[in-house]
């Protein structure tokens, strides 16, 4: 972690107009929140849906795709990278510094607020609050590093990371068994369905990977995903306008 | 800029080198440098060529962001990609102008000294940005400065760690004539101090003012080597071009042709106006006498352009020679 390059990073992320959305996506979740529990009073039920279609299903995985891409892709398409790669400095240390900062925003917008939402709607009933800000933290982890590899592999990891976000895991995901196994956000729900524990089922809390299967492929895909992402960093290759 | 450069001369140890030996980089199908050897030792070298001839693939080739597809980049002996460690000899003047926007020019310059690890990163940012005269606008955010202004902050990040090897992409790019002159003292002056300072440029009077030593790409091959002098030389001696337009082109034509630096006028016309095509021979006496014929008979210039003074055409007389 080099606390330079995470300044940097800081900098570019939250200074850009995409950095709006930061801001819209949890103030969004927050007045759903507000606006449920004044209709439906204290609710397990109806936090249970929102956490989880919203939060977990929606919320968590743009944030990231913002964060996680923001972090890097501007700097490779624009070319200002090379003031960091031009520095003697350990790739990997650049590429976690990186993903620390995306995982900052993640929790500052993404993770705090479902915490908040899920005590405005649901209070402290069935662990509902902190088992749905633990599986976004864990799912906010994971998404990072991914978007963080795609960004480094492509530029087109916005649209590629939109795909699997929104297609692949709220579309097909949602219909598809087999897709399911391979979701971040069923790994993370696998967690949230732990913590809250025997009402989750009534809850409509049902992950579609065990717990085990679900931290043990939310670590591998971290791990490797950030391994590689330094290997890439070390090989990537500017060219010049010509 | 600062005349005089606050950097050590480098005198201990041995002379600075960097050697590319028969490197060939290409994407795809496009060659874009192809089998370039050539030996880079201490002072001004300039890396000319028209626009597309490979000079900015070489500077990434020679900075290590690119590995070359065959042969070798080295610096005194160490390879340039794949090694991080490399970055404390080099410094990069790269050509896009992309920065940290958001962040003053101060703060981007310091934050290029603590990435280099130095022991006093502020003293090190602080002399980077008076070497480039830099200080009045070093609060203001990097985003706001002219092209300038954003050519000097990056020559500051370049120069913060005080680099062996100074590489600059196209450097004086939107600068003033007055930063322009600056910035090549300043590069003059880290050249004789030992280190190597290579340059690219399209231009051929900048390379000329600056470099004691020229390599010169055409379209990705190494096309010539060494001296200015002797290069310019082969370059004057050819005959030029001009397209002359005048208060009086008929009595200018005569002036000239009775010159000795003329070879040939013609009176032509280009879009419904006359126009005096010349070719000189003598580029300087014609350069020089131009406008005393021209003053001498009252004669108004209104455009001299030179006709064939595209690079491409000045180096593919070069290499035809």
């Amino acid at each position: 972690m080099n606390a330079t390059v995470a300044g940097l990073t800081w900098h570019s992320l939250v200074g850009r107009r995409r950095a709006v959305l930061l801001f819209v996506l949890p103030a969004v979740l927050l007045a759903l929140a507000l606006l449920v529990r004044l209709v439906s009073g204290q609710s397990a039920g109806a936090a249970a849906d929102l956490l989880g279609s919203f939060s977990l299903g929606f919320l968590i995985p743009l944030l990231c795709l913002i964060a996680g891409t923001g972090a890097i892709g501007p700097e490779i398409d624009d070319g200002s990278i090379v003031y960091l790669l031009a520095k003697p400095l350990n790739r990997y240390v650049i590429a976690v510094s990186k993903w620390v900062v995306a995982l900052g925003v993640i929790v500052i917008f993404g993770v705090l607020p479902t915490l908040a939402a899920g005590f405005i709607m649901a209070g402290s009933d069935s662990n509902l609050a902190t088992g749905y800000a633990a599986g976004a933290l864990l799912a906010g982890i994971a998404y990072a590093t991914v978007f963080l590899l795609l960004a480094v592999l492509t530029r087109n990891a916005v649209v590629i990371g939109l795909l699997y976000a929104l297609v692949w895991e709220a579309a097909i995901g949602g219909y598809v068994p087999g897709a399911q196994a391979l979701s971040i956000q069923q790994w993370a729900l696998a967690v949230t369905q732990k913590m809250v524990g025997d009402q989750a089922s009534g809850l409509g809390i049902e992950s579609a990977v065990g717990l085990g299967a679900g931290v043990t492929l939310l670590v591998v895909v971290t791990v490797a995903g950030l391994a590689y992402t330094g290997y890439r960093l070390r090989s990537i290759r500017i060219n010049g306008d010509e | 800029m600062t005349a005089t450069v606050p950097y050590r001369p480098r005198t201990a140890g041995a002379p600075v080198t960097m050697k590319l030996e028969q490197v060939s980089r290409w994407f795809g199908n496009v060659v874009a440098v192809n089998d370039v050897s050539m030996t880079i030792g201490p002072g001004v070298t300039g890396l000319l060529g028209p626009n597309g001839a490979g000079k900015s693939t070489l500077i990434h080739l020679m900075s290590g962001f690119l590995p070359p597809s065959s042969g070798t980049v080295t610096i005194d002996g160490e390879t340039t990609w794949h090694n991080e460690s490399i970055y404390r000899r080099i410094g990069l003047v790269p050509e896009r102008e992309a920065m940290y926007d958001g962040v003053s020019g101060w703060n981007f310059v310091l934050s290029n000294a603590k990435l280099h690890r130095l022991p006093d990163p502020q003293a090190a940012a602080r002399r980077a940005i008076e070497t480039v005269d830099m200080e009045s606008a070093a609060g203001r955010d990097v985003g706001t400065y002219s092209k300038g202004m954003k050519q000097r902050i990056k020559m500051a990040t370049a120069l913060v760690h005080d680099p062996d090897v100074l590489l600059l992409d196209e450097p004086f790019n939107g600068m003033d004539p007055r930063q322009r002159l600056q910035l090549m003292d300043l590069m003059a002056e880290l050249g004789r101090n030992g280190r190597v300072v290579l340059f690219s440029s399209h231009i051929l009077e900048e390379v000329e003012q600056i470099a004691a030593g020229i390599e010169v790409m055409v379209a990705g091959r190494h096309a010539a080597s060494g001296d200015f002098r002797e290069i310019r030389r082969l370059m004057t001696e050819r005959p030029h071009q001009y397209t002359i337009r005048s208060s009086d082109d008929r009595a200018l034509a005569a002036a000239l042709i009775a010159d000795g630096s003329t070879a040939g006028v013609e009176l032509g016309r280009r879009s419904g106006t006359e126009i005096l095509n010349v070719q000189a021979t003598d580029y300087n006496r014609f350069a020089h006498r131009l406008p005393v014929f021209a003053r001498e008979r009252g004669i108004r210039l209104y455009e001299v352009t030179p006709a064939d003074e595209s690079l491409e055409k000045v180096f593919s007389y070069l290499v035809s020679r």
